[in-house]
């Protein structure tokens, strides 16, 4: 057939669908790089080596690579063509997440905005 | 030690519900005894409760949701008629608070307890035999799934005798539903019962999405799956993205109510408008996790009886999956009047208009679909066309919604009311009921009687438009929603037309209830031995009807869209095929069980017996625990023994 059919061929069952494989150490490695930025958020929370207006920052982007390693070393989400599914899959959940808070912040600042100040 | 509940609990003094309980009570009461007396437990144990084929919970969901209709639809009737009678100086016969606890019930019931197990029934039912394979992907989570809807609807029902539900609308809107205006446990009941039911849902959400993503027949590519496939995955990547708003957004309140915090109290900083956002941010999808799948039915009835393929499969496809994606930017129409600026009311309006574009997509490919064909029309196609036509209403009633002035007009009016009601009883329900006349015959090996079938369409036709036409007339005529007296009694001619609407619907399902019973005493001369009654195209009407536990003996090997289709084009595949030993999930009582628990604990912490749910909590967990560590969960069937079962058949 034509076009996007082998853009999306996926396996199905039954054609010998192989896990990826997943080793002692890369586990080992994902647990010590998730123990690390849990303790360094700890750390800069509790601490002022950042800039403190910047700990908000720097928790932000510890939190994104927590996420991170957590989908590369134990939901083993790979660049691979057998991730595709999962790799859309992930997308779509960042479109809806995006979706719901830019849209909720958005429309209740926008109602605060539009409110009868409060007398103090 | 039993927390709030004490004998007060049951409301004596109130007839309607001590009555209407006890009826409920009497006839559950005959039909267990009839079980013990013939000695059908055994069977029903073994072949249904702890069942784990995706078919007998497929149709285990649908009786649930058929059952909970009745009991929405006589919520409906008893609303109905108060308004009708309660005009002018009459007072009706429903007191205020229990009006308030039926208009609850009827919209929390039909959505949460009817439409949805409709939907993910037929769903269950038809996927994995669609996709031509044994079972879904989590055969026993399935089973839990099931149970856990069904604990909400029981809970749900409890309602009607223990305590009372909610009286806050089937939104449950805060302020109303903090503790500080709803101290009783009605609001508990409402929350604990979706709770429970919601994480169901979404474990058949995973289930669904897994099993289309990993499980098809070989050669079964995404763009050669059926329709009803592709809005079933749409809906339940829906449910996965959606279903966790709700349950976030109910455990804030459950935080509010029992442990005294604020997030949508007026006081501490609390903002009651993030609750409405948070609901309609689940609550848009939800309609089209409800809707996506009836579509996909009416793809798959108009093309068979049509007798030709669907008109444009691929932009059918494209506009399922933009639908899926467009309802996430949609949810402020359904609050465009809280005090939003215009920026975002005029996205948001924009975006509701944008939404109906697929839709119409849609809509022409049936006609197209149809245009040329030779059309028969069985049931399920009356209900396709008529919901091609009511729909369009709805939907054009819709867009006009979607427009921020004229909602500020008709917020909150009945013509809200009638347009809801005729995008879900004209598509939802109208798909759903195609569904079963069409799907009937291959679950059970006979067809549905079709001169009651057509009989119970018509009545759903007309009762549909003489029930809710009139609202949109009294919409536009200032009467708002959930009025439990009539102040204006030029209103009541209309109110009369609607009641007598929701009559003709009562003998619709009258109609229904006598279809099943003549079809079931005549089942012998309505065998439907060749598996094929349609003349079907998808992969479903290839194997015998009722289709073997494992469904298919050996897997179809799939070339193309419509692969049935094709295959009989092509000629009848070899009479003797290789059979290999294939294995099959075995019955777990685990679903059955972990529901148990769960209506213990889902009752105990709507009446604050913490102990009890506690020690309901544990044993639920540990059940789910020890079911997902057990490792003898198949059974595998021989070649051998798979060729005498296949000629037995």
């Amino acid at each position: 057939m034509d076009g996007p059919e082998h853009v999306f061929d996926d396996r199905t069952p039954g054609v010998g669908e192989h896990e990826p494989t997943a080793t002692y150490l890369s586990y080992t490695v994902g647990l010590g790089l998730a123990i690390l930025a849990t303790i360094a958020s700890f750390v800069v929370s509790q601490t002022d080596w950042l800039w403190s207006p910047g700990i908000p920052v720097g928790l932000i982007v510890l939190a994104f690579a927590q996420i991170g390693v957590h989908l590369v070393f134990f939901l083993h989400l790979g660049s691979g063509p057998d991730s595709t599914n999962n790799v859309l899959a992930l997308a779509f959940g960042v479109l809806i997440v995006f979706l719901v808070i830019t849209g909720s912040v958005w429309i209740i600042a926008n109602l605060n905005s539009n409110m009868m100040p409060m007398s103090p | 030690m039993l927390g709030r509940l004490t004998w007060a609990a049951i409301p004596i003094n109130e007839p309607l519900p001590i009555i209407s309980g006890a009826a409920v009570g009497l006839f559950v009461l005959a039909v267990l005894i009839t079980i013990t007396v013939k000695g059908w437990w055994p069977y029903l144990w073994r072949e249904w409760l702890t069942s784990v084929d995706h078919k007998r919970i497929g149709i285990m969901y649908i009786v649930l949701g058929l059952v909970m209709l009745l009991r929405g639809f006589s919520d409906a009737i008893m609303m109905r008629t108060q308004q009708a009678i309660a005009v002018g100086t009459a007072q009706g016969y429903l007191p205020p608070e229990h009006y308030d606890q039926v208009f609850s019930a009827h919209g929390t019931i039909m959505i949460f307890f009817v439409a949805m197990p409709l939907v993910i029934g037929l769903m269950n039912f038809a996927v994995p035999l669609q996709l031509g394979v044994r079972d879904v992907a989590f055969p026993v989570l399935n089973s839990i799934s099931l149970w856990l809807t069904a604990t909400g609807a029981l809970l749900i029902n409890a309602s009607l005798v223990i305590g009372n539900f909610a009286r806050t609308g089937w939104m449950a809107y805060p302020p109303l539903s903090e503790l500080a205006f709803s101290p009783d446990v009605g609001v508990d009941y409402y929350l604990w019962s979706l709770q429970i039911s919601g994480v169901g849902s979404l474990l058949t959400g995973i289930n669904f999405v897994t099993t289309i993503l990993k499980l098809r027949a070989p050669g079964m590519t995404y763009f050669r799956m059926p329709v009803f496939c592709w809005t079933a995955l749409a809906s339940s990547l829906l449910i996965v993205a959606a279903f966790p708003i709700l349950t976030a957004t109910f455990i804030m309140l459950l935080l509010d109510r029992h442990l005294g915090m604020h997030f949508f109290t007026n006081d501490a900083g609390g903002n009651q408008m993030m609750y409405v956002n948070l609901f309609w941010a689940w609550g848009h999808p939800e309609v089209y996790i409800l809707i996506l799948p009836a579509f996909g039915i009416y793809s798959e009835v108009v093309a068979t009886f049509s007798g030709k393929a669907l008109f444009s499969y691929r932009s059918m496809v494209w506009a399922t999956l933009g639908i899926c994606i467009l309802s996430f930017m949609v949810w402020l129409h359904h609050f465009f009047t809280m005090g939003a600026g215009a920026d975002v009311n005029a996205f948001f309006g924009i975006m509701s208009s944008v939404i109906a574009v697929p839709t119409g997509v849609k809509v022409f490919n049936w006609l197209f679909t149809m245009f040329r064909g030779r059309i028969v029309f069985k049931t399920p196609m009356l209900f396709a066309v008529g919901f091609i036509v009511t729909f369009a209403i709805g939907g054009l009633t819709g867009v006009l919604l979607a427009v921020p002035p004229v909602d500020f007009v008709l917020h909150n009016s009945t013509f809200l009311v009638a347009h809801f009601h005729n995008v879900i009883i004209g598509g939802v329900l109208f798909g759903v009921l195609a569904g079963i006349n069409y799907w009937f015959p291959k679950a059970f090996g006979f067809t549905l009687d079709e001169r009651l079938g057509r009989a119970s369409f018509w009545c759903w036709l007309i009762g549909f438009y003489l029930a809710f036409m009139p609202l949109y007339a009294l919409g536009l005529m200032g009467m708002t929603r959930r009025l439990e007296h009539i102040p204006d009694p030029s209103w009541q001619p209309l109110l009369l037309v609607a009641e007598a609407g929701a009559i003709v619907i009562l003998c619709a399902i009258l109609c229904q209830i006598a279809q099943l019973y003549v079809s079931i005493r005549t089942r012998e001369q309505r065998r439907d031995l060749t598996g094929d009654p349609w003349n079907g195209r998808t992969l479903e009407w290839s194997t015998s009807s009722p289709p073997p536990d494992y469904n298919f003996a050996v897997l179809p090997r799939v070339d193309s869209i419509d692969a049935f289709w094709h295959l009989k084009l092509a000629g009848r595949p070899p009479a003797a095929p290789a059979y290999e030993a294939i294995e099959m999930p075995r019955n777990s009582p685990a679903g059955f069980v972990t529901a148990f628990f769960a209506v213990v604990m889902g009752f105990s912490l709507i009446w604050q017996i913490w102990w009890l749910a506690i020690l309901g909590f544990a044993a639920a967990a540990t059940v789910v625990l020890i079911a997902g560590w057990s490792i003898e969960r198949e059974h595998e069937i021989s070649a051998a023994e798979l060729a005498r079962m296949e000629r037995v058949r």
